[in-house]
C-alpha cells in the first residue's frame, strides 16, 4: 500500500467511524435504531472478529501456511485456550506471543 | 444557607466530574494494555508511528483500528478497510441513538465532540447513571461524560503512543503484528455468549479460511456477513 493510499485509508476510516458515532445525537434523537438492525449487531463482534483471527491464522504472506511448521496455528491454538478460560485481552497477547517466540526459537526456518 | 439554582447546578456537576472519574477508573487499568499492544501493533503491520497515532487520534476505536492495521499489513485495498471498520463500529450508532436523547440541550460544538469521543465503557456507565437525580440535568450530565470520555481518550492515547514507539524499535522477526488476531481472539470469546453466536463465530471463521485467497481481503467482507446472517437465521429459528 502506497503511502498516499495509507493517509487516504486513515483519514475516510476516521470520518466512517465519526459518523457512525454521530449519526443519531446529531441529527435526531427521536428515531430508534430498527430491530432487525440490533439483532444483527449482536453477531458483529463474533464474526468479524473471528473471521479476521481464522484468516490470519492460516494465511499469511500471500499463501496458505497449513503444516505443523506453522508458528501462527501453534501459538494461535494455545493462544485461544487461554481466550476461552480468561476471556482477557492482555493474558491472550502475552500468552499468545511468547509461545510463538519460543517455537520461532525452536523450530527450523 | 439556600442556593440559588445556578449554584445549585454547578455544585451538582462539580460532583458529577468527580464521580465520572471514579467510575471509569477502574476501566482505564484495561485500556492501558489495549492501547501499548494497538500502537505496537500499528508501527508492527507496517504503519510508520505518525500514521498509527493518527489514525488512533482520527477513529479512537481499539478494534477497529487493529483490524485496519492488520488489513493495511496485508495490503488490502482502501474499500475493503473502511468497510471493516464501519462494520466492526457499527455498534456506534445503537450507541448514538440511545444516548442521543440525554445530549439534548447541548450546543452543536459540545454534541460533535461528544460524538467523536463516545465509547464503549462511557456509553454503559452514562445510560446506568443518568437515571439518577443528581445526574438529570445538562450541565452536570455535561459534566460526567466530558470528565470521564476525555480521561479514558487521554489515557488511550498516551498508551498507543508509547506502544507505537516500542513497536517500532523492534525488528520485525519479532512477529508483532500477530498481537493484532490474538487481542481478537480474546474478544471473539467474550462476545460468545450463547448458541447463536458460537456459531456466528464459527460461520465468520469458516468462510473467512476458505476465502482466503479471494483478492484484496474481499473474503472478509463476505465471511462477517455470513457469520451474522447464521446468527440471524438461527435466532430467528429459535424464537420464531
Amino acid at each position: 500500500m502506497g503511502e498516499l493510499a495509507i493517509w487516504v485509508t486513515i483519514l475516510l476510516s476516521g470520518l466512517v467511524t465519526f459518523y457512525l458515532r454521530y449519526s443519531f445525537i446529531g441529527f435526531s434523537h427521536r428515531v430508534q435504531t430498527p430491530v432487525w438492525f440490533r439483532q444483527a449487531l449482536r453477531f458483529v463482534p463474533a464474526a468479524v472478529l473471528s473471521a479476521l483471527v481464522c484468516k490470519a491464522l492460516v494465511f499469511y504472506g500471500g499463501q496458505y501456511q497449513l503444516s505443523l511448521s506453522n508458528e501462527r496455528l501453534l501459538a494461535g491454538l494455545v493462544a485461544a485456550v487461554v481466550a476461552y478460560r480468561t476471556k482477557n485481552v492482555l493474558w491472550t497477547t502475552v500468552v499468545g506471543m511468547l509461545v510463538l517466540w519460543g517455537l520461532q526459537a525452536i523450530l527450523p526456518g | 444557607m439556600e442556593l440559588s439554582p445556578e449554584e445549585t447546578q454547578v455544585a451538582e456537576s462539580r460532583r458529577a466530574a468527580s464521580e465520572g472519574i471514579k467510575d471509569v477508573w477502574p476501566s482505564l487499568l484495561g485500556v492501558v494494555p489495549f492501547g501499548l499492544i494497538a500502537g505496537a501493533a500499528g508501527t508492527g503491520a507496517g504503519l510508520s508511528v505518525l500514521q498509527t497515532v493518527t489514525s488512533s487520534v482520527l477513529l479512537f476505536a481499539g478494534a477497529s483500528q487493529l483490524a485496519a492495521y492488520q488489513l493495511m499489513g496485508a495490503g488490502s485495498p482502501l474499500l475493503v478497510i473502511v468497510l471493516t471498520v464501519a462494520v466492526v463500529n457499527l455498534r456506534y450508532v445503537m450507541y448514538s441513538a440511545s444516548l442521543a436523547q440525554y445530549l439534548v440541550g447541548w450546543k452543536p460544538w459540545w454534541k460533535a465532540l461528544g460524538a467523536y469521543i463516545l465509547v464503549d465503557q462511557l456509553y454503559a456507565l452514562s445510560l446506568h447513571r443518568f437515571r439518577e437525580p443528581h445526574l438529570s440535568r445538562p450541565l452536570p450530565r455535561w459534566a460526567y461524560y466530558i470528565t470521564g470520555s476525555v480521561l479514558t481518550w487521554l489515557v488511550w492515547q498516551v498508551a498507543v503512543v508509547l506502544g507505537a514507539w516500542l513497536g517500532a524499535k523492534v525488528p520485525p522477526s519479532w512477529s508483532l503484528d500477530f498481537a493484532i488476531p490474538l487481542s481478537f481472539m480474546a474478544m471473539v470469546f467474550a462476545a460468545i455468549r450463547d448458541r447463536s453466536t458460537v456459531l456466528a463465530a464459527l460461520a465468520g471463521g469458516a468462510v473467512a479460511m476458505f476465502t482466503a485467497t479471494v483478492p484484496y481481503n474481499f473474503g472478509l467482507i463476505v465471511a462477517s456477513l455470513a457469520g451474522i446472517g447464521v446468527g440471524m437465521g438461527l435466532e430467528r429459528r429459535q424464537h420464531g
